[in-house]
């Protein structure tokens, strides 16, 4: 069996470790003050389609939407043990919200041609949105199955997961084509290779302006890539009014540094007494006890 | 164009409608109220009609049901299709899903065949006017959510889009009170799904408990990163323990591994509003505050007296929370 595999991958701000430097002034954003990251959740979408390749043999294609710096994520991609990996890059995506990417993505996923499985990280923690996946398998009209903790068992025509929900948990089957959301439960990711690490650290971006080879499907493992493509609006036919911010719905009318709402609160002390005398209060007003 | 409708997709398991779905009933009304439309459901499943009665006492005004065996659970395909259609029929102006792994899943996709714009996990619904350049557009949906982490709060618009449709977490919006002589219409919808639509095949559905019942809790004791070593979130689950409440955490708690999600309060864990939140060693980020921040009281323990989480808090106890908690425990079972 050869599964063709792809995943989708991104780099984020660091929202989990933010400093007081990442606000500006006038509070919008820093993002320069950001540290970027490979999105956790998509290292365990990726830890899960190296693994499944590992199983039942394949190739694994990484792709990213983002900045030209945004190919960090992808030479992660290989170190970790990708195949492949597209970055599509251009101004044009600028400003793109979750139905704009989905739409740039379903076009260089079509460019990329026949595949089985797409695995994506839930949701990304710059936005928590968890809007992509569906989105994408929605354009390239594929059936999703989202929230995935486990896989289980896969053969040449279907994959069957398991999926966790509010109530429990679901075991799902779908035929390939599918897409599927990955969440943290999933895998511990791994670390990268140190022998990939070598062979991909001064890796560059090659531009599709040279022309698309086909090299990527000759790809088996052992083997090495060149460099990581590079793909622009034009060259995975994308129309320009549905990428970018003229491909988006949703507007931002206004951001806010977060204000705190400063209540009238009772400072207590914290001596015996202090507490003692609050938990009385509590007792007497029926809260507690 | 659209109505002035508000629609609201109907979460069901196991013929259960889910309790977002009603909470979302109540903002629809009052959103619908000032838009001057009304409020519809979509509900999809199999022999659920009793269930219907629950949101017609919260306001419901009409419910198109779409029932067939083969929807009595919930997949992707499916479900999306039925809404994306049923929304093309009535054109709402606003449609409003339950931000749970039900609402996650379909309403991206859904949103992707109509080409509108979503946005997730609202924290804030509220009608007002938006001006691009020189257009202007009246009576919009305006989404409030955190961002960034919640290190921001934004507005989102879609003021082109119809619908605007926007996810809402469990818990965040408030339940009215039901009025059991209010009656819904029953629109039954006949969908045109062909079979090749269920791809998904549904092998088990398993129930699980949850370890903590956080929503349904009336005193949570919260362990944050200034409460998460081991003797400290003793203190935690003893004072828990006392006072007959829960266990709840921060979000970097629950990512240490020191406690499981279920835990976990805030804008990617549990919405939560009990009568008494106590705060353990929680700095208080924007994406806890958008999960405790209407709890009725909130008594707030850090040794920081610059921590945000003192600006919600009703009492602040500036300390250590190994000094502080043993004695709240001393001074309850001393009168209780």
């Amino acid at each position: 069996m050869s599964l063709k595999i792809i995943v989708t991958v991104k780099q984020v701000p660091d929202t989990h470790n933010v400093t007081g430097d990442a606000m500006k002034p006038d509070g919008t954003v820093n993002r320069a003050a950001l540290p970027a990251i490979f999105n956790p959740e998509d290292l365990n979408a990726l830890e899960e389609a190296i693994s499944l390749k590992n199983r039942v043999g394949g190739t694994v294609t990484a792709i990213t939407m983002g900045p030209p710096n945004a190919a960090n994520v992808l030479k992660e991609c290989l170190y970790r043990g990708a195949d492949d990996c597209v970055l599509i890059s251009d101004r044009k995506f600028a400003g793109a919200d979750t139905l704009a990417t989905s739409y740039a993505l379903k076009c260089a996923v079509e460019k990329i041609g026949k595949f089985d499985v797409i695995f994506s990280g839930r949701q990304a923690i710059d936005g928590d949105t968890a809007q992509v996946g569906p989105q994408l398998a929605e354009k390239l009209g594929i059936n999703q199955l989202s929230n995935v903790k486990q896989v289980l068992d896969v053969n040449k025509k279907s994959i069957t997961v398991k999926r966790s929900t509010e109530y429990g948990h679901e075991k799902i089957k779908s035929n390939f084509p599918v897409l599927i959301t990955v969440t943290s439960e999933a895998n511990e990711p791994r670390t990268p290779s140190a022998k990939r690490v070598m062979a991909y650290k001064n890796i560059q971006t090659e531009s599709s302006s040279g022309g698309y080879s086909e090299s990527y499907l000759t790809v088996t493992d052992g083997g090495t890539i060149a460099a990581i493509k590079e793909w622009n609006v034009e060259f995975i036919n994308a129309d320009p009014i549905q990428c970018g911010l003229s491909g988006s719905p949703t507007k931002v009318k206004n951001v806010q540094n977060v204000v705190l709402t400063t209540q009238n609160m009772k400072e207590i002390s914290s001596s015996v007494e202090g507490i003692t005398a609050l938990m009385n209060e509590l007792m007497d007003e029926h809260i507690i006890g | 164009m659209s109505t002035k409708n508000v629609m609201v997709f109907l979460e069901q398991h196991k013929k259960k409608i889910a309790n977002v779905s009603i909470e979302l009933i109540c903002e629809a009304n009052r959103l619908a109220a000032t838009l001057g439309g009304e409020v519809e459901a979509i509900l999809i499943g199999n022999g659920i009609k009793e269930e219907m009665s629950i949101p017609a006492h919260y306001g419901c005004k009409k419910i198109f049901y779409a029932e067939d065996k083969r929807l009595s659970h919930f997949t992707s395909i499916p479900y999306a299709k039925i809404i994306a259609d049923i929304i093309r029929e009535q054109k709402p102006q606003i449609v409003l899903f339950g931000a749970t792994t039900m609402g996650r899943d379909v309403a991206p996709r859904v949103a992707s065949e109509l080409k509108c714009g979503l946005t997730a996990d609202c924290t804030e619904l509220k009608i007002g006017d938006h001006t691009i350049k020189d257009k202007e557009f009246k009576n919009i949906l305006l989404q409030i959510r955190p961002a960034f982490g919640g290190n921001i709060i934004a507005t989102i618009v879609s003021p082109e889009s119809f619908p605007s449709m926007a996810t809402v977490r469990p818990g965040v919006m408030k339940l009215e009170e039901a009025n059991t002589k209010l009656k819904a219409q029953i629109v039954p919808f006949t969908h045109k799904l062909k079979d090749s639509d269920f791809m998904t095949e549904i092998l088990e559905v398993i129930d699980e408990a949850k370890a903590v019942n956080l929503q349904a809790a009336q005193i949570i004791v919260s362990a944050g990163m200034g409460a998460s070593d081991t003797s400290a979130l003793a203190l935690v689950k003893d004072l828990a323990k006392t006072l007959g409440g829960e266990v709840g955490s921060s979000r970097p708690v629950v990512d240490s591994g020191v406690l499981i999600k279920d835990h976990q309060v805030g804008q990617t864990g549990v919405t939560v509003r009990p009568n008494l939140y106590i705060a353990c060693g929680i700095s208080g980020q924007i994406q806890h505050r958008a999960g405790m921040a209407e709890s009725k009281r909130i008594i707030a323990i850090n040794k920081d007296p610059e921590a945000p989480i003192f600006s919600i808090a009703h009492y602040g106890i500036v300390g250590d929370v190994n000094d502080v908690i043993p004695k709240m425990i001393k001074a309850f079972k001393a009168k209780a």
